[in-house]
């Protein structure tokens, strides 16, 4: 297949609907997956995330709307017919066949010569490090070796897009850290047009090229992951990326154009800018300094004062919880050897950063 | 390693020593002796073969073994071709018969094969009913009980539900995800069921199999009362009870079928060794499942359907035989009466008086073995103590003949003190010997029923103060208490028509239990109505019990349930 200088697009969905019975499970998804790259789909559970990525893969129940993979339609085709190779959660190794046979499976049903399917057995085993483990079967296995040999079994096959259904979550968590970079390594060695689905937003940060936030079978947002967290476009990708400090109120502009944020429990803070319809101000506890009242800061801060109702050593930072007016405003200190510590209690000045607070509609 | 036993651990001790003798003294020492006869010159008394070399020299018991053999593997094919086709309606389609389906799979069990067996002849021997009626429509008759097809007709269709039960457990355990990774690479169609679906499914099927093999092979009352003597057990059983305990044949004969037993029981472990084919995982379901086409779901319907008849045919037989007045060459009895229930009411009430007082102690005695032995292995750390689980479990390798040859050679010197009587003919063995087959069952019963108790609710008792001793009475057993009912009710409902150990050990009359009198009855055609009438009523003894004990289970799991519920949407 020729690629030409553009961005091929790997894999299309148009319109996408899918229903278990009554259940509405996935409500006109549409989205763009270039050739080539690591997109993670990211959501709580119910959030219908595994449930397209199955309807990729052809299992389920039958959706309505366009599945193409570089450019043919597969919504149509029976799950063997699509050439999509998928992770399984549980890696779906059959016990009753060795190593080598799992791997070889997929060749088998193409109907290889046996030569080449020794070869490239032999090569996928190689790429996950296991070859040695052939003629074992998977009971004899860890889970980590499973889940690379379920790897190797798709991979051998050479589909047109991987599928990987939460391919982490059993696995502990040293074994996690180190899978993923393999997973993102040999991602990036076969150039593989990759959708990962985790409900961990750490994993897809550090795996992929982009992703997808889904919330009840809505995509919420789709961009590369610094993008999602920086710029969220509504309440719930705020909420699940990180911990944030989400405030109620409405914008009020002033006389000689400046824009204050009126909160509903009575509170204003000053605004770089204003919006329309902005019902909610958001910002990161990163963004805030506390203080202890009184000390000055640059301008380009909003200030509130309030007292600390908890604190929470979490290592590297000290996070606070701060009563400011009856809101409670959570702030990251980084932990510093031998500085003070504010006690519950304590009367603070809080600092928020303007140019990081985000408003939104919702 | 120290020898002196903790205060804690007395008393789990002597009770895994007492549980030990008793199986040692009537488990291990009747069965040794039953081999160490059949090794034995029985003039000189010295270790010999010539035994087995007489046996097989002998063509009525080389015609004897091959039919046993043969018997038991066609029956095996036959529930097969029976439970196939059941076990893959109700995994692979949503079928609304699957409630029929389960149910078929309990009827037959709930009726001891040989019960029905009488009945049988009537409806499909030779002037049987149905042949009756094939040769007026047809002019053709079918051979369904003639001489060895008889038992294996009658024995496939009471013990299909073995290999059924097995085949759908192994078919439901099968995660779903396992089919779709081999439709991910390409697979689809028989090709998925040969390379996947099977394979998975076979040490389930090999395990129900090996079952049906062995309890076919090992069964006496069958083949006893519709008359085919030339069998492995038969001949067993007529030669002690002719020609007497010193025939050596009886003993080679049970040695034959302890081997037999230990091969199935070997084959079924090496089926399952080594295997976790339980595959089922978080989020996982059993095989996909798929609606039916109107006309496939009409042939499901008939298939089952014919089946449902096939399996009710005992029973229907049974009832229109004890209700019937005469009935022979003709496809039903000539009219219907109530007479055959009064005669057995009124002469036949000590039949019904000893099984329930046999039946009832011994399934007293099973629970009360089966739960000290769970507690014994599972709660504490006395030595040798999975050798109590091993030991009580054996008892599923001795076939009834076996036990009954043993106990009646071991203990036929061995006076009781007071009644001055050998206690090989005293009723107290029946009851001993109903407590060792029925032990297997009870005790995976007590062992599940354990496994189920957290350790933690122990260790709650004990912190706040409880001893050991009054943990177990006031946390364990009353946890337990599903179990133990269900296993107790599981040994009496199957002890109550146990034929083939009894059989042997009836030393009088006065002292046979009810599978006895069914057989007594049934040896004269004038017995036939009230023997079939008897029947009717162990029917009801043990289809009572078995709903009891599934009725425990069930209100059991469901009030299990709602906490797996909870424990399911925290993992989530």
């Amino acid at each position: 297949m020729m690629n030409t200088a553009q961005d091929t697009a790997g894999v299309v969905i148009e319109n996408l609907n899918l229903s278990f019975g009554d259940t509405h499970v996935l409500k006109g998804v549409d989205l763009t997956i270039k050739q080539g790259e690591f997109f993670a789909f990211l959501g709580p559970s119910g959030s219908g995330k595994s449930t397209l990525l199955r309807a990729i893969a052809g299992f389920g129940p039958t959706p309505s709307g366009r599945i193409l993979i570089q450019g043919n339609d597969i919504a149509d085709l029976a799950p063997w017919k699509r050439d999509v190779g998928m992770v399984f959660q549980s890696y779906a190794l059959w016990p009753h066949m060795t190593v080598r046979k799992n791997v070889a499976f997929g060749l088998e049903e193409r109907k290889l010569p046996k030569s080449q399917i020794d070869d490239r057995v032999d090569k996928a085993l190689d790429m996950v490090g296991l070859l040695d483990l052939a003629d074992r079967r998977p009971s004899q296995l860890s889970g980590g070796q499973q889940q690379r040999i379920a790897l190797a079994r798709t991979i051998v096959i050479e589909p047109k897009v991987l599928l990987l259904d939460e391919p982490l979550s059993n696995l502990d968590a040293n074994l996690r850290v180190q899978m993923r970079r393999d997973i993102r390594e040999l991602q990036q060695k076969l150039k593989l047009t990759t959708i990962f689905v985790t409900h961990d937003q750490e994993e897809a940060n550090t795996t992929s090229d982009r992703m997808a936030v889904l919330d009840q079978g809505v995509i919420q947002q789709v961009g590369a992951p610094m993008d999602l967290y920086d710029n969220p476009t509504n309440l719930f990708v705020a909420k699940f990326l990180g911990t944030a400090n989400i405030i109620k109120g409405s914008i009020i502009q002033s006389a000689d154009g400046s824009h204050t944020f009126h909160t509903d429990k009575g509170l204003d803070i000053p605004l770089l800018r204003g919006r329309e319809f902005g019902r909610s101000i958001v910002f990161r506890p990163q963004n805030v300094e506390v203080c202890a009242v009184g000390s000055d800061m640059a301008s380009c801060h909003a200030k509130l004062t309030g007292r600390v109702q908890h604190t929470e050593f979490l290592g590297s930072i000290i996070r606070y919880g701060v009563d400011v007016n009856s809101d409670l405003v959570l702030v990251d200190h980084a932990h510093k050897l031998g500085e003070a510590v504010f006690g519950i209690g304590d009367n603070v000045d809080l600092h928020i950063d303007q140019e990081s607070i985000l408003i939104l509609a919702a | 390693m120290s020898f002196k036993l903790s205060s804690v651990q007395r008393g789990p001790a002597i009770a895994g020593i007492l549980i030990a003798l008793f199986l040692f003294l009537f488990l291990a020492v009747p069965v040794a002796k039953v081999i160490f006869v059949a090794f034995q010159d029985p003039a000189t008394g010295d270790a010999t073969i010539i035994n087995f070399v007489d046996f097989f020299r002998t063509s009525l018991f080389r015609e004897s073994f091959f039919n046993s053999f043969y018997v038991a593997t066609v029956s095996v094919v036959m529930a097969s071709i029976i439970a196939m086709p059941l076990a893959y309606f109700t995994t692979r389609f949503n079928f609304g018969g699957t409630v029929l389906i389960q149910t078929l799979g309990i009827i037959p069990l709930i009726m001891p094969p040989f019960v029905g067996a009488v009945a049988m002849q009537l409806l499909f021997g030779s002037n049987g009913s149905v042949n009756l009626l094939l040769d007026e429509w047809f002019g053709f008759t079918l051979p369904f009980m003639e001489g060895l097809n008889g038992v294996i007709f009658v024995e496939s269709i009471h013990y299909f539900p073995f290999i059924l039960i097995n085949l759908s457990a192994a078919l439901s355990n099968i995660d779903r995800s396992m089919e779709e990774a081999a439709q991910n690479l390409g697979s689809s169609g028989m090709r998925l069921f040969r390379r996947i679906v099977f394979p998975l499914a076979m040490p389930g099927y090999i395990a129900g199999a090996a079952l049906v093999f062995i309890k076919v092979f090992d069964d006496l009352g069958t083949p006893l009362l519709l008359n085919v003597n030339n069998m492995l057990a038969p001949q067993a059983y007529l030669r002690i009870s002719s020609i007497g305990i010193s025939d050596p044949m009886g003993y080679v004969i049970a040695v034959i079928l302890v081997g037999f037993s230990l091969l199935s029981l070997w084959v079924s472990f090496l089926a399952l060794k080594g295997k976790d084919y339980a595959t089922v995982q978080k989020g996982g379901g059993g095989l996909m499942k798929r609606d039916l086409r109107p006309w496939e779901k009409f042939g499901c319907y008939a298939v089952v359907v014919l089946i449902l008849l096939l399996v009710l045919s005992p029973h229907l037989g049974l009832l229109l035989l004890s209700f019937g007045t005469i009935w022979s060459y003709a496809v039903l009895p000539d009219a219907f009466t109530w007479a055959h229930y009064i005669t057995v009411l009124s002469t036949a009430t000590q039949y019904m008086s000893n099984t329930l007082l046999y039946a009832g102690l011994a399934a007293l005695f099973d629970v009360i073995l089966a739960t000290a032995i769970a507690y014994v292995v599972w709660r504490t750390d006395v030595v040798g103590r999975k050798w109590l689980d091993y030991g009580a479990t054996a008892a599923l390798a001795v076939p009834g003949v076996v036990l009954g040859i043993g106990y009646l050679r071991t203990f036929h010197s061995f006076n009781v003190p007071l009644i001055d009587e050998p206690l090989a003919s005293w009723w107290v063995i029946i009851v001993i010997a109903l407590t060792i087959r029925r032990l297997p069952y009870a005790l995976r019963s007590c062992v599940a029923a354990i496994q189920q108790v957290s350790v933690m609710l122990e260790e709650a008792a004990e912190n706040l103060g409880a001893t050991k001793t009054r943990t177990v009475w006031r946390i364990v057993i009353p946890l337990m208490s599903g179990g133990i009912l269900a296993g107790f009710v599981t040994s009496f409902a199957t002890a109550a028509v146990e034929l083939s150990a009894t059989i042997m050990l009836v030393a009088r009359e006065s002292d046979a239990p009810l599978a006895y009198g069914i057989y007594e009855f049934m040896q004269s055609a004038a017995g036939r109505g009230p023997g079939a009438a008897l029947g009717v009523i162990a029917v009801l003894f043990v289809g009572v019990g078995t709903y009891i004990s599934h009725m425990i289970i069930e209100r059991g799991r469901k009030a299990r349930e709602p906490k797996s519920i909870i424990a399911e949407e925290t993992l989530t």
